[in-house]
């Protein structure tokens, strides 16, 4: 069998094709849960943020958090009327156990919940040597304990400060998105602990899911827009102070 | 011996031909080294690497296996319809039932032998009712010490559906001068 130059140029995109199937070996392999047809973010409303804590504990509990570090917190700002740039910010334990009083009752004091922003275009992701984080087909960046060599490269290019490593298992850690939740049809441990729906889970790629109606209707920003991570995480209402 | 000699001994095609076997032996190193990384290669990549990308595509079902500690309040709403008929008229319908109760996978799985822990209103309530700056101006809020003298709050509050239907009943229950009608922060909006 002979086959000229045309019929061999014809060929290569099939057999490329076909060996890039051979490659991906069975693509879903969970058969309720098809991640090709998710697209997971997560909006913050702000305005209805209490800063309780509730989040941060439930997280806590449900992902087996470390004392003293944190996969989500609650951070408080003030915003003095006359320095709107040097915002003063603090964040006790996390929020986990609420905050004290706010003594300056002066200018502009809300909370800002904060977590993995589950960047399309992630820093995180592409500093890591060893293929050990990486952004899922159904948006969540996640951390293969198994591979991860505890470089702490993550730690340092996450430009939210979303990670950090455990000192137990010496690898990075960040929220999951609670991958074990989401793939199971729950919301996550924080968005249902939230008992003010501050806090909401949402999929991009899910035509009836309420974000898209909500980023429609609402001034939406993201942190660090400037960063061009294509951040999934939704802040309504984010003042311009918060960092 | 002369340089003409050592030319005529040595035929020209018979010396490329004795050299060809250092290339030979070469290529063949390359050729079992080559090997030896494929081989080498296919047993310690784990299987599943480059499935979806740069990454071990297991990895994600490994992290999709942990257990819940949340239920969810679906589930808590299979058994619990009549506390739901209570919240849903209430301030506090929106409110999942974990966020107060806490994780109860446990007791969803085995409701008999495991059962959620009595709750303290007193510490529970002011963890989203104490007053703050920093809150939301519609959201309800009592600075505790001086809304009910450390009483719990369901002296006169039920959470499940937190507004006071007849005062009257909350003067006769309670006798504490220092508890005060609603201090209450602005009416109107609150926890949705």
């Amino acid at each position: 069998m002979s086959i000229s130059r045309r019929h061999l140029l014809l060929l290569l995109p099939a057999a490329a094709v076909a060996w890039k199937h051979v490659l991906a070996g069975t693509p879903e392999s969970s058969p309720s849960y098809t991640m090709s047809q998710h697209w997971w973010s997560m909006l913050i409303d702000l305005p209805k943020c209490i800063g309780c804590g509730n989040c941060v504990r439930a997280c806590q509990v449900e992902n087996d958090v470390p004392d003293g570090y944190f996969r989500t917190w609650v951070e408080r700002y003030h915003v003095s009327d006359y320095d709107i740039e040097n915002p003063h910010v603090d964040s006790p334990d996390g929020g986990k156990k609420g905050f004290p009083p706010t003594k300056d009752e002066g200018g502009k004091n809300f909370f800002v919940p904060k977590l993995c922003n589950h960047c399309a275009d992630s820093p995180c992701t592409q500093v890591c040597p060893v293929g050990a984080t990486f952004i899922s087909p159904d948006g969540v960046v996640l951390i293969d304990k198994k591979y991860c060599l505890g470089c702490r490269y993550c730690i340092q290019a996450c430009p939210y400060g979303c990670r950090f490593l455990n000192p137990q298992s010496n690898t990075a850690e960040k929220c999951t998105l609670c991958y074990h939740r989401i793939t199971k049809g729950l919301t996550t441990a924080c968005c249902e602990a939230c008992p003010t729906g501050a806090r909401q889970l949402a999929d991009l790629k899910n035509p009836n899911d309420p974000i898209h109606e909500f980023l429609k209707t609402h001034s939406v920003q993201v942190l660090k827009p400037y960063m061009a991570t294509h951040s999934k995480v939704f802040y309504n209402g984010l003042d311009g102070s918060v960092r | 011996m002369s340089l003409r000699r050592k030319r005529a001994s040595s035929g020209t095609t018979m010396q490329a031909f004795k050299d060809s076997g250092h290339l030979f032996r070469l290529a063949a190193v390359f050729a079992l080294g080559t090997l030896l990384f494929l081989v080498m290669r296919s047993v310690l990549v784990p299987k599943s690497f480059g499935q979806y990308g740069h990454y071990r595509g297991n990895a994600m079902a490994e992290i999709a296996a942990r257990p819940v500690s949340f239920a969810g309040h679906q589930t808590c709403e299979t058994c619990h319809a009549d506390v739901l008929d209570k919240k849903k008229d209430g301030k506090h319908a929106h409110v999942n039932c974990e966020a107060c109760h806490g994780p109860q996978a446990r007791h969803a799985d085995d409701p008999s032998s495991v059962q959620p822990p009595k709750l303290d209103t007193a510490v529970l309530c002011v963890r989203c009712h104490e007053a703050n700056a920093a809150k939301p101006k519609t959201f309800p809020q009592v600075a505790s010490a001086d809304h009910s003298s450390g009483l719990p709050c369901d002296t006169c509050h039920q959470p499940h559906s937190p507004a006071i239907e007849s005062p009257a009943s909350v003067s006769s229950a309670v006798s504490s001068p220092a508890v005060r009608s609603p201090v209450h922060s602005p009416a109107g909006g609150g926890a949705k």
